[in-house]
């Protein structure tokens, strides 16, 4: 029996929005739960505190600091370099053989898990370079996985810059290093600081490798060669040896609220790009 | 002019990071793992079911059977779901529902894997206990969490497959009578086919590679599944579990371990490139 057209229609239809009602279900029943179970533990003596007997009590100050120091030196890291990268492609080579290959490095280091990652900074870093557990050896270790995110999103804003803006600048007598920096970097700055923006929140996020590059010490890390501990395995770790249910709700609400600030700062951060290039 | 050649040089030394990073971890990751492979032998590293680290038995396959069986899961669930928000995004929602609902989708995509993992362990798993039986912890959570975590990446590439059909294909088919949904599977799929295939190649590899929130709802025992019920361990996790107190011979084994998850993410990058790479190329012509 052949579906009639305007039933297959109607048909396809609700299936289709039935997945994506599921899809938002999901995404809004993980946010409310954590939250609902986490606000009412996250004070601001949660937030300022050290955690005490493994942190079963206290709080998460030395892995708020901890995060920071891995999120902010992975970026520092990653950030001048990646946009380096991405103006080499888009500014001073033609499309060959170097560009695709450097494309396809960047490709398929997007797609490399974080556990392997996590393998080659321990035998790299920690090992190899003797950084031993520590911040440096995550951050550095980061700095690689988030790479080809801010070379992306470095591309594609540089490129959605017009093309007149350069010939104006030419035109205006300036040499191909001051029309980048003064004509297209200004107009691609919000594009660039998306993607800056979208590699904190994945370094924030990151477990797996951390966990072999940056070790788990819970006291307040006081230089860079110290091992640390970050939030999001600090959550893993109180929730797995179920340490406290009430300190990994509250660590758990702790990373959701960062990482939303996050998305909505990359969100805002696109819309007036779009508005400014057009 | 000098100048604007010193700069050009280190531009090009600073793009070329990102590959010869790829060449170091592929070099580190196979130096490390390789010996033991070579001390085991490949048939018995991979097909072997015994994995006794302190009596120096690696074999590997049970973590195999599981990675792929999480990963079939997951796709399942991970592609319906991711494909239907992809379709409906570009083909039927209105734009400014569309402005809602994929930045929202992009925000599951932020969501750390161990809050994932958590809510797995706190909400699904006693609910397979209590409902389907077993241990609650099992390919079946696993595939379910993980088909939740690779729904963004199938989502985010489909729809730039998607948006690049040609409009006048989706215009022309409606204008010889079709409906929009008849339009939108046998013309507009059928044009964005390779991208989707990309899309759903990538997300394997996502599943495959995942590893904190598969360790907290997998159950990482190591014997062969027979049912979706029954725990099992994955290549990823067997890795994070053990790295922390392992030493010689048995580091070496996770790192060889390491080397079967790479070669594998490998394959799956060049088959999504080489896929995609042709629908670029055909578009062109």
């Amino acid at each position: 029996m052949r579906i009639p057209p305007a039933v297959s229609q109607r048909l396809a239809v609700v299936a289709m929005w039935t997945a994506t009602a599921v899809t938002m279900g999901i995404l809004l029943f993980i946010i409310a739960y954590v939250l609902a179970q986490g606000l009412p533990y996250l004070t601001w003596e949660f937030l300022s505190a050290s955690p005490r007997s493994m942190g079963r009590e206290g709080g998460v100050l030395p892995m708020i600091v901890g995060t920071l120091w891995v999120a902010g030196l992975a970026v520092l890291v990653s950030g001048p370099v990646g946009v380096a990268t991405a103006i080499y492609l888009t500014e001073y080579t033609r499309e060959g053989r170097l560009t695709s290959a450097i494309r396809f490095g960047a490709d398929c280091l997007a797609g490399i898990p974080s556990i392997i990652f996590g393998l080659f900074g321990f035998v790299f870093f920690v090992i190899t370079l003797g950084l031993g557990f520590s911040i440096l050896s995550g951050a550095l270790t980061l700095a690689i996985m988030v790479l080809p995110t801010v070379i992306r999103t470095s591309e594609e804003a540089i490129r959605a810059v017009p093309p007149a803006y350069r010939d104006v600048s030419y035109a205006l007598g300036s040499t191909r290093w001051q029309m980048v920096t003064r004509v297209v970097l200004r107009s691609a700055l919000p594009g660039i600081g998306t993607g800056i923006v979208l590699a904190v929140g994945r370094s924030i996020s990151e477990t797996a490798a951390l966990m072999l590059t940056a070790g788990s010490a819970l006291g307040l890390p006081r230089s860079v060669f110290q091992s640390s501990r970050t939030l999001a395995l600090h959550f893993y770790i109180l929730a797995r040896e179920g340490l406290s249910m009430e300190k990994a709700y509250a660590t758990a609400s702790a990373l959701i609220i960062a990482i939303l600030v996050i998305n909505l700062a990359a969100y805002w951060l696109m819309r007036r790009f779009v508005a400014k290039v057009g | 002019m000098k100048r604007e050649k010193i700069i050009a040089a280190v531009l090009m030394v600073l793009a070329l990071s990102a590959l010869s990073s790829l060449a170091i971890i592929t070099a580190f990751i196979f130096k490390e793992g390789l010996p033991i492979v070579a001390k085991v032998g490949i048939g018995r590293f991979i097909f072997s079911s015994d994995w006794y680290p302190l009596e120096g038995e690696f074999g590997i396959f049970p973590m195999i059977v599981g990675s792929l069986a999480v990963t079939a899961g997951a796709m399942v669930i991970g592609v319906t779901l991711g494909l239907g928000c992809a379709v409906l995004l570009t083909q039927f929602c209105p734009p400014r529902m569309v402005a809602v609902i994929k930045p929202s989708i992009e925000l599951l995509a932020g969501i750390p894997s161990v809050v994932y993992g958590f809510i797995g362990v706190v909400i699904l798993v006693p609910l397979i206990r209590d409902t389907l039986g077993g241990p609650g912890l099992s390919v079946l959570a696993a595939s379910i969490v993980l088909g939740v975590m690779i729904l963004p990446t199938v989502t985010s590439i489909s729809i730039d497959a998607l948006r690049a059909v040609p409009r006048a294909y989706r215009e022309g088919s409606i204008a010889l009578g079709a409906t929009e949904w008849q339009t939108t599977h046998m013309v507009v799929l059928k044009a964005a086919r390779s991208g989707i295939v990309a899309a759903v190649i990538l997300g394997m590899g996502r599943a495959i590679g995942e590893t904190m929130a598969v360790i907290m709802v997998a159950g990482n025992t190591l014997e062969l599944p027979h049912s979706i019920l029954d725990p099992v361990r994955t290549l990823t996790s067997n890795i994070a579990l053990e790295m922390g107190y392992a030493a010689g011979d048995h580091r070496q084994a996770l790192f060889a371990t390491g080397v079967v998850l790479f070669v594998v993410i490998m394959a799956l990058n060049m088959l999504a490139l080489t896929v995609s790479r042709r629908r670029t190329r055909r578009g062109r012509a």
